[in-house]
């Protein structure tokens, strides 16, 4: 049954391309390393300097719970939403416009369909690497808590999938290289302000409300609970509101991937 | 429109005039037109990133670093502390920016260095003129970060004129050694290296969030010799006020010395490569 | 009789720009037949609509109207089915560049499903036949214009097409080039399978092709094979005269004359005159008894470049 399930178009197809990535990542696989070292160097900034600055974050029940426990989830849901999107953004317009990858691929009995799920799930499985790389690292730092933390890798790779369905929608729309400066307009204030360095308790309820509509906000509760033990419904709200905007990116990605590369 | 073309074909403009005394302003000149066609993004960027950081980190991360009272910081809060270092550090970025990606650009074959090579100029009048326009976008930068500093309140506007000047030294310090570089260098993936794995471990590390005083001793020793923390230092004093003036010539003079290195070693580099 | 491979019925491909600008017709409404191993060109200048006919059979655009029958299959129903039978060499080489030489018949046949073990040894054949084996680990950047193409080639056989699909196999390409890939597209012919190709030029139309399709605007102005159609539509002589620019003018007008006379016909070109005539000589003889003196003179015979040059007023090259 598995064999067959892997042999069918709907799945071989898709694993073609993912297959064509790998062939192509063999020969830069350290580029991994280098995506990882950003989110380390947060860390141990965070870890060493600001760390001492906040002393305890308020909101959260346990005064042993330090900075540092506090921004490494945020820091794993963003590493996992960059190692995605990266990916179906800059990779994907490279292909799309420059190399015109997409043309040959598609004299071949392989789909859009097939295009789109499998360069979504090669973005996923981008993803999941640098959140396991990066992931040892902060279990290396000693900031791993309780056995809720098992549900981070299942989170991340949800935040992986919404990520990367959601830049495939938004490199459709992308016209030239200057537009990646509007997706920079956007990502970094996300960043900045969706709790990654301060609970929301920080900003006024209106505020608040609008945080809490990020999906980078709640790519981090969805990691951040698990990851400090102390899990709400909050939880499941995250993974659905993910779920949907994965799901919803995807159809309208191929949607217009249809029109793009099928005139 | 009729005296224009008077003008342009009887009669030689200042402009003209200038150009043949200084050759190099016509390097200056050709990067001032292609920035004309993009300065509004680039304007964009150079207000939004620090308003974008000083509301998120200095006035939100800002209220947890307050209310601790740690005594990292002697008192300062936490927006002041954090603006006049997050500028230094803006600076370096726009340095390597300026100084990297178009200088190995412009010297690939079909870059805009050998072709002005082919022409009278010198490879130092090429490569002052760049210094010159990646100094007018660093300084450019600059102001409009100072302006957005004084809006928050941070700094009071004369004082931010004075800061002016340590910016400038800053984003020329990284700048000038670089194009040193950029211009010889073989693959576009050696300046991401640089960036990913030397500028942001400065910009991360180098006094610019936290006092380096946090540092473990050996690292801390290490931080205080980088350039960033030179210019952070220096920056601080300046917008801030207090800090002592020898420390302060002192990071100047790094500073300077850098840069004067810099140049130094750019106009050797760049007369290899454009005379070969 | 043969196979119907493809079949084409009142085929049309609007394109529809964004925006209020009007739709334009690139194929407007065309009819043909390919039959099972026979080497099917179609002959036009840029823009005549081939490319989009190509792309159309290639089953990677649907057609506006009309109808399309592949293998027997509707492309719009089993595109994956008729395209895992096809091999495509589009315009632009597609080759994919992050990729080796080698890699890129191997990956390329994943897409098709074949296993891995037939891919590698299909691949070694392959590059053989493309005269590449000893470029197979090299980047595809480092490789010239007509070994591109020959890469190209390679891979679209990696599936063992029952149909060749070349847009312009040889566009660009030195006369050496072409002629090795002329070969190599022979040996294919030869080994039964049906080509299916566009070309602006008339001597690899006449040198491949058994049979052709004229296009023109998105039609169908003449079709047979390449000899039929000079025979239908072009005398057996061309003779071509050429003047100084400003006095061009002066002497066509005085060929145009005698040409009545003696049952020729006369083209003007920008920087030459052809005259069509059965006898070229005789119509030399004619032109020099006028007192007009050209420049140069030269007698030939009549090529496909003529056929379209009599059928639209127009050259297949500008």
């Amino acid at each position: 049954m598995p064999v067959a399930l892997w042999r069918s178009p709907a799945v071989a197809g898709p694993a073609a391309l993912v297959e064509r990535n790998l062939v192509i990542y063999r020969h830069t696989w350290y580029l991994l390393l280098a995506e990882v070292f950003e989110p380390v160097l947060y860390l141990v900034s965070m870890g060493l300097g600001i760390g001492a600055l906040v002393g305890h974050v308020p909101g959260l029940g346990d005064p042993s719970v330090g900075y540092v426990d506090f921004v490494a989830p945020a820091l794993l849901a963003t590493a996992a939403m960059n190692g995605a999107m990266n990916e179906t953004t800059f990779n994907i317009y490279g292909k799309l416009r420059m190399l015109r990858t997409y043309d040959s691929i598609l004299a071949t009995p392989l789909t859009v369909r097939d295009v789109a799920l499998g360069e979504v799930a090669w973005a996923l499985l981008r993803g999941t690497a640098v959140t396991v790389v990066f992931g040892a690292a902060v279990a290396a730092f000693g900031l791993v808590h309780s056995l809720w933390a098992l549900l981070i890798l299942p989170g991340a790779l949800l935040v992986a999938f919404a990520f990367a369905a959601a830049g495939l929608a938004v490199v459709t729309y992308i016209r030239s290289w200057q537009d990646f400066q509007l997706v920079q307009l956007v990502m970094l204030p996300m960043f900045l302000f969706a709790t990654t360095f301060y609970p929301l308790g920080v900003y006024p309820r209106p505020v608040q409300i609008g945080v809490e509509c990020l999906p980078l906000y709640q790519s981090i509760e969805l990691i951040r609970q698990p990851s400090l033990g102390v899990v709400d419904a909050g939880v499941g709200w995250a993974a659905l509101y993910l779920l949907l905007l994965g799901c919803a990116s995807l159809a309208l990605a191929l949607r217009r991937l249809e029109r793009m590369l099928l005139p | 429109m009729p005296q224009m073309t008077t003008s342009a074909t009887t009669a030689l403009t200042a402009t003209d005039v200038l150009t043949a005394r200084l050759p190099a302003l016509r390097e200056f000149g050709y990067w001032m037109r292609r920035y004309r066609r993009i300065w509004r993004g680039t304007v964009v960027i150079s207000v939004a990133n620090p308003l974008l950081f000083l509301a998120a980190l200095g006035a939100g991360l800002g209220k947890l670093v307050d209310a601790n009272h740690s005594g990292h910081l002697a008192g300062t809060p936490y927006l002041d502390f954090l603006a006049p270092g997050l500028l230094a550090a803006s600076a370096m970025q726009n340095g390597f920016v300026e100084g990297a990606f178009p200088v190995f650009q412009s010297s690939r074959s079909r870059g805009n260095y050998p072709a002005a090579a082919a022409t009278s100029m010198r490879p130092g009048d090429i490569l002052a003129g760049h210094l010159l326009f990646v100094a007018f976008r660093v300084l450019l930068s600059g102001l409009l970060f100072l302006a957005v500093v004084v809006a928050f309140g941070v700094v009071r506007p004369a004082r931010a004129l004075l800061a002016a000047g340590p910016v400038l030294l800053t984003g020329m310090a990284f700048a000038a050694p670089l194009m040193a570089w950029a211009v010889r260098v073989d693959r576009q993936s050696r300046l991401n290296g640089l960036y990913r794995f030397v500028v942001m471990p400065l910009y991360m590390l180098s006094g610019t969030f936290f006092p380096v005083g946090q540092l473990p001793h050996w690292l801390r020793a290490v931080a205080a010799c980088t350039p960033l923390y030179q210019g952070v230092a220096l920056t601080r004093s300046a917008a801030l006020g207090g800090g002592d003036a020898g420390a302060a010539a002192v990071h100047a003079c790094y500073l300077l010395a850098l840069t004067a290195a810099g140049v130094w070693a750019a106009s050797r580099s760049y007369t290899r490569r454009l005379n070969s | 009789m043969a196979d119907v491979l493809i079949e084409a019925r009142g085929l049309r491909k609007v394109h529809a720009p964004r925006g209020a600008a009007a739709p334009t017709e690139a194929v407007a409404g065309i009819d043909f037949r390919v039959t099972a191993g026979e080497a099917f060109g179609f002959l036009g200048p840029n823009g005549a609509g081939k490319s989009t006919t190509m792309r159309m059979v290639a089953a990677v655009s649907p057609p506006s109207s009309g109808r399309l029958e592949i293998l027997g299959m509707d492309p719009a129903t089993h595109g994956p089915q008729i395209r895992a039978r096809l091999g495509s060499v589009p315009q632009d080489d597609t080759l994919d560049t992050e990729l080796t030489v080698r890699e890129n018949l191997l990956v390329y046949g994943r897409y098709f499903g074949l296993p891995r073990a037939v891919i590698r040894e299909r691949a070694a054949r392959l590059l053989e036949f493309a005269r590449l084996a000893d470029k197979a680990d090299e980047q595809v950047e480092a490789l010239s214009g007509g070994m591109r193409r020959r890469l190209t080639i390679a891979r679209s056989l990696v599936n063992d097409p029952e149909i060749l699909l070349l847009d312009e196999p040889t566009t660009g390409l030195d006369p050496q080039a072409r002629h090795l890939l002329w070969e190599r597209l022979f040996r294919l012919k030869q080994q039964g399978v049906t080509l299916l190709l566009t070309t602006h030029y008339m001597d690899e139309a006449e040198q491949l092709c058994d049979r052709i399709v004229v296009m023109d605007h998105g039609r169908i102005v003449a079709e047979g094979s390449p000899r039929g159609l000079i025979e239908a539509h072009c005398t057996r002589e061309v003779l071509e005269l050429r003047f100084p620019p400003d006095r061009q003018q002066q002497a066509a007008e005085k060929i145009a004359d005698t040409a009545k006379g003696v049952d020729a016909r006369v083209e003007v070109l920008p920087d030459r005159l052809l005259v069509y005539a059965d006898d070229g000589e005789d119509a030399l003889t004619a032109v020099h008894r006028t007192g007009v003196e050209p420049l140069t003179a030269l007698v030939r015979r009549a090529g496909l470049e003529d056929v379209f040059l009599t059928l639209t007023g127009r050259t297949l090259v500008d």
